[in-house]
Parts: structure tokens; sequence; C-alpha cells
């Protein structure tokens, strides 16, 4: 038997016992009850497109972060002057509108307030949001960010689809304007995919689904599209809080591997030579 | 000059006798093939976790309070801090990765056969001292998923009947893990460990110059020597080894540089999501997962779900799971083949170690997901197959029919 056969046959039987014995079941749903524009699908993220080169959209989200996040939320182990520098914001610009209280530029990104009482106010401490992009990912954040609902039940009275129950208030309610649950028909979908319909009248049948999210109109400050934008940005920002090196790393990874390329290459050639003594 | 330099040495350090024996002159068998190539790719991996490691113990704390915050204080603040971390990071799965080829390519091809048993046995030491580097390693970022991870791993220590509890305090050095248990971690990591590992590979390779490397068709390359006394199936390392090393190096490390300037989270397996959360001892992640490297074992361990002669599950999980790292050791005496490489080996001995391979790869994959009925009874299966491969080969191996191993080796 050839031993190169016996490695994709192997992974042949490996695919067939898998299947087999079912153990590559679904894993749960990581975006909770946040049901898709269409109301297919449930618990699935939206995708975040975020762009680490992007220098307009982090600064904008580093100011939405600084005016509507660092209450509570720190960036513990980050500093302000890395961030100004990373993001291209001018030193003065950044210490006169994105540095509150008596921080200095080279300070870590803490928050004034006392863990103990936020604890008493929320019922948690609102966690440090440095890693949190690395943690969740920045499709759940910017799925969660946009999830939040009026919801009467809840102290706060708000709740999220993503996570249900949060301790979190809806902060960006003022931009969003008022979101809710809703109802709304659907199409009912037959077996082949397409919209089912009824044998007699040949009218396209629909059935009613609730949690869907609609923002009451004209409440907001900004439009949905506007303020699917900011969330984008502020998940871009926490993307780059995580992995701040990202840029440069991709690009220092470029030469590295542009010098590897020419090296094996070299010393490719000169086995070859070395080889001809052989045979 | 450089002559009477050399020869100055040499009056008082067998200089040129060790470079010519383990380098200019040491025969390697001309038929060696790509498996062969995971030996010298782990040194290379060995030096890059030393280099790497010394840089990251410059600016890493090893306390509770400051474990975590050091860790991104190297990935933000210190120059190329973050490099030097991916670098220690990738290595590490590359590290397993390298050293498992390398262990399959001695089963292989029968390279802990006699005379190099003792060889094999130094390699698996070396596997063991590095599943132990790879853990206490793990645990020093001080993450969720490196504290539930030695909270996991050191509790089966609890479980060995009598003085289970009292052992498992002793080596937490606490009632539960916490900062002592980490600055211990942290000094096996630093200085015992790698200490040994080098101390033990210096050996094996010192052992593998003795007896000589073996090669793909199993044949003894010294049976036939010209009359210089050099075998002739044979090479020297340097410079026809070395160039050819030098080029897979330069493979290597391209895919190397790829994972970590590029994926160095490796989707989740070179570093766990969980852990860019600080630990913390009153809240459990949802899934406690161990590095990919250990998943195999770690499914062997979930896989024993009954107690038995009153032994809890628990513990025998834990035997189940040991037993599944030593058993590597017994292999040159449960191999009773006469013949080494798979090439001339029988069929049950091909159909045996193609079992061997499905189940660690399937006990791999069951190591890295939740537990429902159908994947522990797949694991305990699994779990089967995996040890009949060592089990079942005195017999097998003993009673098959081997194909004639030719006098010399084989090329193309």
């Amino acid at each position: 038997m050839k031993l190169n056969l016996l490695f994709p046959s192997l992974i042949i039987c490996l695919f067939g016992l898998s299947i087999s014995l079912n153990i590559n079941a679904a894993s749960g749903a990581p975006c909770g009850n946040y049901l898709s524009e269409d109301g297919l699908v449930k618990g699935e993220c939206d995708e975040a497109y975020v762009d680490a080169n992007d220098k307009a959209s982090l600064q904008r989200g580093a100011q939405i972060y600084m005016n509507y996040c660092l209450g509570c939320h720190s960036l513990k182990y980050a500093r302000y002057k890395k961030v100004s520098e990373d993001l291209e914001i001018p030193l003065d610009m950044f210490q006169d509108n994105l540095i509150f209280g008596d921080q200095k530029m080279g300070d870590l990104i803490q928050v004034g307030m006392d863990p103990k009482e936020a604890k008493e106010w929320f019922g948690n401490t609102p966690p440090d949001l440095t890693l949190e992009a690395g943690l969740r990912g920045p499709d759940w954040i910017y799925t969660y960010l946009k999830s939040f609902y009026i919801d009467e039940s809840r102290p706060l009275g708000v709740n999220n689809k993503v996570y249900e129950n949060v301790g979190m208030p809806h902060v960006l309610i003022d931009m969003q304007g008022t979101p809710r649950s809703v109802c709304k028909q659907i199409p009912l979908l037959a077996d082949n995919g397409g919209i089912k319909q009824d044998p007699l009248t040949g009218e396209q049948l629909s059935q009613e689904k609730c949690g869907f999210l609609e923002v009451d109109g004209g409440t907001g400050e900004l439009n949905p599209k506007e303020f699917d934008q900011a969330m984008l940005d502020l998940t871009n920002f926490l993307a780059y809080m995580t992995d701040p090196m990202k840029v440069e790393r991709e690009s220092i990874g470029t030469y590295v591997l542009l010098y590897l390329f020419i090296f094996t290459m070299l010393s490719y050639l000169l086995y070859r030579e070395f080889k001809k003594d052989l045979h | 000059m450089v002559t009477r330099l050399m020869n100055w040495f040499d009056d008082r350090l067998p200089l040129t006798a060790t470079i010519e024996r383990h380098l200019t002159k040491y025969p390697a068998p001309i038929n060696m093939n790509i498996w062969y190539l995971a030996g010298v790719l782990l040194v290379v991996v060995l030096v890059i976790q030393l280099a790497s490691g010394i840089w990251l113990l410059m600016n890493y704390e090893p306390t509770a309070e400051g474990a975590f915050a050091s860790i991104q204080y190297i990935m933000r603040d210190v120059e190329y801090g973050y490099i030097i971390r991916y670098m220690h990071t990738t290595g590490a799965s590359a590290f397993f990765a390298l050293i498992y080829l390398h262990m399959f390519r001695g089963m292989m091809y029968g390279s802990y056969q006699k005379p190099r048993e003792l060889l094999w046995v130094l390699g698996w030491i070396t596997y063991v001292l590095l599943c132990a580097l790879g853990f206490t390693g793990y645990v020093l970022p001080w993450g969720q998923m490196s504290f539930w991870a030695a909270q996991v791993i050191m509790s089966l220590f609890g479980s060995i009947p009598y003085i289970g509890e009292d052992l498992l305090t002793w080596i937490r050095g606490d009632y539960l893990i916490s900062g002592i248990t980490l600055n211990r971690l942290f000094a096996f990591h630093v200085v015992l460990l790698p200490l040994a590992l080098i101390a033990v590979v210096f050996v094996h390779i010192l052992a593998l110059h003795e007896v000589g490397s073996n090669n793909p068709d199993g044949v003894d390359v010294k049976k036939y020597k010209d009359e210089d006394g050099v075998p002739l199936d044979t090479k020297p390392f340097f410079p026809y080894d070395v160039m050819h090393d030098l080029y897979a190096i330069g493979v290597f490390l391209i895919f190397f540089v790829t994972i970590m300037f590029f994926y160095p989270d490796g989707g989740g397996y070179v570093i766990e999501y969980v852990n860019y959360e600080a630990a913390d001892n009153l809240k459990t992640p949802e899934h406690i997962v161990p590095s990919w490297y250990y998943t195999p074992f770690y499914a062997m361990l979930r896989a024993v779900t009954f107690p038995l002669f009153g032994l809890s599950a628990k513990f025998l999980g834990f035997v189940v799971m040991a037993a599944g790292i030593a058993i590597f050791v017994a292999l040159p005496w449960l191999d009773r083949s006469p013949v080494k490489s798979i090439k001339y080996k029988g069929v049950y001995s091909k159909f045996f170690l193609a079992l061997f391979v499905v189940s660690f790869f399937v006990l791999g994959y069951l190591g890295t997901v939740t537990s429902t009925p159908g994947r522990t009874i797949a694991a305990q299966i699994f779990t089967v197959t995996y040890f009949a491969y060592f089990f079942l080969m005195p017999i097998y191996s003993k009673y098959e029919k081997c194909k004639p191993v030719p006098e010399r080796v084989q090329l193309g």
C-alpha cells in the first residue's frame, strides 16, 4: 500500500465517521434572540465590516466611545497617547475634546466611577472593554449595540435581544430614537423555498412573527442608516482597541514574508546544486 | 592561523572530533524523506521559544494582580512586544504540531525498534516535558481560560483516592488556584522545565548520533560500507542535509510567519478568545477547553463516565488520560515485528496504525466541543481503538505476514 494514499483515505474515513456519529452538531446561537431582517434566522449576528485602515471611522468611533461609553467602561490596558497617535488625531485636539477630568496623555484610560457603587447601580460592575472585541468578536458587539428595545418590566426600562436581561441602560437612545420589539407579518415559506400560496385563491400566505426591532420614527437624532454606521464606527474602534497593532503587524509581516520567499528560493537553488553530487 | 587555533582547541577539547561526529561526517541515510524534517524543525522552534521566552520574561509580571495587565503591556507599550508574544504563542502550537509529526514518523518507520529504544524513550520524555511546559505556560497570562484550565487539570489530582485532597492543596500551595499557584507554575515554566527540556533534547541527539538515523525502509545502512568505513547508503550531514534543511526551514518559516503576523489567534486555536478576559474565580466560562494539542487526551478523560471498582469516574478518566500519554513509551517492547518500516509490515499493522491516526484526530475534535450523549459514545469507541493499536500490537505484529525487506535502501 502506498503511504501517500493512506492519508487521503484516512481523511475520508474521518469525515464518514463524524457524520455517522452526528458529532458535528451545530453550536448555539451567538447572538441570543436577535432576528435577522427577513425574520428567518434567529441568533445569528449581523456582520460588522471592521476596517483598521479606515481612520475616519475609527476617529468617529473614538468620539462616540469617549462621550457615551467611557463614563462607565474603562479601556484600562490602553493609553490616550497611543490612541491619538494611531488614529491620527492631533494631540491638542485630542486633549481638548476627548480627555475628560485631569487625566494625562500618557495615562491608561480609566473611569472615574467607583466600581463598588457601579455594582450597586447596575447589579454588576461595567466591564472593561479594551479586549471585548477579542472576547466576543466585532459582529457580536455591532449587533448588541443595535439590539436594545423598550421593556418596562426591566429595572432600567430597556432590554436587549442579543444579551437578554442585560444590566446596561440604552445610553444611545437619544441618538437612535425609541426602539421597540414588534410583531410583523412575514411570508410563509413552502418546502421548496418559495412563498406558500393558498391552493384555492392563489393568495400568498403570511404568518405573524414577533421580536423584530423597530424605531419610532422621528425620535432619534440619526436615521436608522446613520445609526447603523455610527455603531459600526464604534465597533471598529473597539476592534482596534483589542488589536491596536494590526496595521503595523501586517505591514511588517508582508516584508518578513517577502524576505523569506527570497531566502527560501535561494536556499532551494543551493540545495539543488548540492543534490547533483548525490546521484 | 585557523589551523593553529583549531589545534590549540583540539588539545584541550575534542572540538574537531565533535564537529565531525555530529555535523560534517555524520552519515545520514540517502533515502530520508519529508517526514524526517520534523526533527530539525523542532530544534528551530526550540530556539524560537527560548529566545522569545527570554524577551517576554523581561516584561512579564508573575503575580495574580499584575499578570494579565503585563501581557497587555507587552502587547501595546513594549516596542515590538506583540511580535515577541505572538512568536511565543505560535511557537507553542508549532512545537506540538511538529512533535506529533515527529512521533508519527517514528511509529510509521519503526524508529523505536532495537537499537533505538533509548532514543525513543528520551524523545518521549521531551514530549512529556513539552506537555508540562505547554500547561504551565498556558496559565501564565492569567486569563479566564488560563485560570479554569488550571482549575480543571489540577483538580484531577484531587480525584486520587485517600490522598487526593491533601495532594491537591500541596500542589496548588493554596486552597484554590491563586497567585501562589501562578508563582510556582511560573518557576517551573521558566527555569526547571526548559532546563530539563534542553538537557533531554541534547541527550536525545547524542543518542541519535550513536545509533544513527533510521530510514523509511528501516534497513540498517551500516551493513554495507566503503573502504573508508563510511556506510554506502549515506551522505554527510554537512553540507547535504544542512542545505536541504535550510530550504525546509525557509518553507516552514513562511507558514509560521503567516500565522504569526496575519492570523495570530489561529481561529481561537493558538490564542483562545475566552482568554481575552482576565481570570475571575467567581465566573466559570461556558465551555472549558484545553489547547488543541491536549484535546485527544481531554476527550479520553471525559469519555470515562462510570465509576468502577469503587474508584470515581473522574479518577479513572485521569488514569486513562495519563495512560494515553504514557503508553507511547512502551512501543519498543510492544512491537514484535521482525521488520521496522510500515512499508514492509503486514496488513494488520497498517490497519491499526491507520485506526490509531483516525482515533487521535476524532478524539482531538471531540475534545474541542461540548459533550453530548452521541459524542460521549464516540469518545468511548475511539478511546478503545486508540489503545487497541498499542495493546494488540504484540499479537498482530508477531503473527502477521510481512513483506521481504531489501538489503539496501530503495530510492524513488
